[in-house]
């Protein structure tokens, strides 16, 4: 009992972690058709702003600034690199995400150095829960997540601004024509995406508090397998996929035989998936036209 | 009827350019001339990152692909060669024949891998299939690094027999060779010329009567074969296997290798691997501690800016008129009539990069381009 619920809320919060970063890769993905591999350093850049501005303001005030350090970024990111390569082939933009991730991981390294720096937020303490003794912060972190996503969904259902980041996804030339401004939209995108990363940065810093350059590399990249697995593109998919690859890696870290190989099944089950259904569990399946 | 075919000498450069260099130095090294260690290992590296390059260019410069497990097909083959090399050391020495057993071994056992993750492959678009082969690697690591001491020696890496390093290092140019003329006359084949196709329209080349899965696993066999080779010299070359060294951040260092000497060119792969090779060794010297991150930094700047100067449409009438190629073009063949050049068949030979297709259109749009042999009309008179 006490096992199942301590995997239960383990589970769905580091789920939600990576459904919140993920959420990130697949709205990008489905309104500029680019996957951001420079995502997960958002999330790195996310907790070095946090510790930052903790030597300077109160835990709450530091987040906040830190969200918006991250969106500023992820709207700088858009700007430079990315814009320049619109209309360029799909394999040009990914190589140059690639080079932003390495630019973000080098350039943190440069300015806090190579050893992990350790921040402590807050400490919101045990409790218990059933007869289980639970961290607060995962709970919050639980929480917070499950609140995120909603507003986000109600976002996209209900604004005009949503509804023109489906219309952007759908068809982007049709969008220009109805008079919404493509490039607008897809700035706006990439600020959601990078602010839901810092909060993701703050998650891991409540979940472990160091921050290391390499901090946001591995959440990426499974965040990035979340989506794919989820169906890239689609906002339900990435939760889906975040909060399934969080239980596998909580069930699997559980079991000492298979423990180490936690990754490795993590990923083999992307491969899995992806060959039973190519574009992922919730993915629309788009037919090529010549 | 000696003009139906005629050979392209330039095509022969990078054999000639790496031949020679190997003879030079092998004389030397052979007749026991002094040659610094340090020298013999940067050329191994050299010769590595040569071999990773161009099998790599195959995937991304020429099938159109991106691959981001390279690193995880040369762990594969490191691994496997080197431990057949292990258990054949009893039996044949560390000698040549263990050397080519398990080169060949490693080649074909990652060859075997590419096959797998080629499988996927032919079902999934670019993006999905970076993921699948950057997940490939990350689980060919984890299952190296995992293993018991006595099979794969776990997170201590295995040891490789230590080849004599004198002749080490012709192997791994005799290598690079054998991967220039397997790749290179692949690529000018009937089948590099599908798997270009390929690359430049799928549904077209589909159309044509292409078989697209056949050729994208070909491809994808044919890039992980050579990884898998590289890997086995990168073993004996270290006389030790980490699975820590073959992470993610190998394979972008192949890729930026690729990317900067130009998709889809193989001299300037093998140009940008020994350049970025050469630098490698000698920024590790200079730049130590926490200044080391600077190279990474220099990489990443260096691969957005070649990507954003090679791929961004408002930049096209530029890159059209200042490039190094066309520069070259003018030094060499500064007397010769440009209107014959254009039109000369041999322009053929290399292949043919994408063809814009509003490009086509506006030439067939505009009548008066298509030559003075066309009735004109005389109604305006």
């Amino acid at each position: 009992m006490e096992l199942l619920v301590s995997t239960i809320v383990n589970g769905l919060s580091i789920g939600s972690i990576y459904a919140m970063i993920a959420l990130g890769y697949t709205m990008v993905y489905g309104i500029a058709k680019m996957l951001n591999f420079a995502h997960g350093d958002v999330i790195m850049v996310g907790a070095y702003a946090i510790y930052v501005f903790l030597a300077y303001v109160n835990p709450l005030f530091a987040i906040l600034l830190a969200v918006v350090f991250c969106l500023l970024l992820g709207v700088t990111i858009e700007k430079v690199a990315y814009r320049p390569l619109r209309g360029a082939s799909p394999l040009a933009v990914l190589i140059t995400a690639i080079g932003v991730s390495y630019l973000l991981q080098s350039l943190a390294q440069i300015v806090f150095g190579s050893a992990s720096k350790m921040v402590m937020v807050y400490d919101f303490g045990a409790i218990k829960l059933f007869g289980v003794t639970l961290q607060v912060s995962t709970l919050v972190t639980l929480a917070v997540a499950v609140v995120v996503m909603i507003a986000l969904t109600l976002f996209v259902k209900l604004t005009r601004t949503g509804r023109a980041m489906i219309a952007v996804s759908e068809d982007k030339g049709a969008a220009q024509l109805m008079g919404i401004n493509v490039n607008k939209i897809i700035t706006i995108t990439f600020a959601i995406g990078s602010s839901l990363a810092a909060l993701a940065g703050l998650f891991y810093l409540l979940k472990a508090p160091s921050v290391s350059s390499t901090l946001g590399a591995m959440p990426g990249i499974k965040a990035f397998t979340a989506a794919v697995i989820g169906g890239i593109g689609s906002i339900p998919g990435a939760m889906l996929g975040g909060l399934l690859l969080g239980f596998v890696e909580c069930i699997a870290t559980k079991i000492t035989v298979i423990a180490p190989y936690t990754d490795a099944i993590e990923f083999s089950i992307l491969i899995v998936i992806l060959l039973v259904r190519p574009t992922g569990f919730l993915g629309k399946k788009r037919r090529e036209k010549v | 009827m000696k003009s139906l075919k005629r050979i392209n000498y330039s095509h022969y450069i990078n054999y000639v350019v790496i031949a020679v260099f190997t003879m030079v130095f092998s004389a030397i090294s052979l007749a026991g001339g002094r040659l610094d260690s340090s020298l013999l290992f940067l050329f191994e590296k050299m010769a590595i990152s040569i071999i990773l390059a161009v099998s790599l260019s195959v995937v991304v410069g020429f099938l159109g692909e991106l691959s981001l497990g390279h690193a995880g097909f040369m762990c594969v083959g490191a691994y496997m060669g080197g431990k057949l090399s292990v258990v054949l050391e009893p039996v044949l020495g560390n000698a040549v024949p263990n050397l080519l057993i398990s080169l060949v071994a490693g080649g074909i056992v990652a060859a075997i891998c590419g096959f797998i993750i080629g499988m996927p492959a032919l079902r999934l678009r670019g993006d999905y299939l970076a993921i699948v082969t950057l997940a490939f690697g990350e689980i060919v690591r984890s299952i190296f690094l995992n293993s018991s001491d006595e099979t794969f020696g776990g997170t201590l890496g295995l040891d490789t027999p230590r080849f004599d390093k004198k002749y080490l290092f012709i192997f791994a140019f005799l290598m690079v060779l054998l991967t220039l003329l397997i790749v290179q006359n692949f690529i000018r084949s009937k089948h590099g010329r599908a798997v270009t196709a390929i690359r430049d329209n799928e549904i077209a080349a589909r159309a044509c009567g292409i078989n697209v899965t056949k050729y994208k696993l070909l491809a994808f066999i044919i890039s992980a074969f050579f990884a898998g080779i590289a890997g086995v010299l990168y073993s004996f070359s270290n006389y030790t296997v980490q699975s820590a060294s073959f992470d993610y951040n190998y394979s972008i260092e192949i890729l930026v290798m690729v990317v900067l000497g130009g998709m889809g060119n193989i001299n300037g792969a093998i140009v940008s691997a020994t350049l970025i090779t050469f630098l490698n060794t000698k920024l590790a010297t200079v730049l130590t501690g926490d200044l080391a991150v600077l190279q990474n930094l220099i990489y990443a700047l260096i691969l957005i800016v070649i990507v954003i100067y090679n791929n961004a449409p408002a930049l096209k009438s530029f890159r059209d008129t200042h490039n190094i190629s066309l520069f070259i073009k003018k030094l060499v063949r500064s007397k010769h009539d440009p209107a014959s050049i254009k039109d000369d068949a041999a322009k053929w030979d290399v292949v043919p990069t994408k063809i814009e297709m509003n490009e086509i259109l506006s030439i067939d749009m505009k009548p008066q381009n298509l030559g003075s042999d066309k009735p004109s009309k005389g109604g305006d008179k």
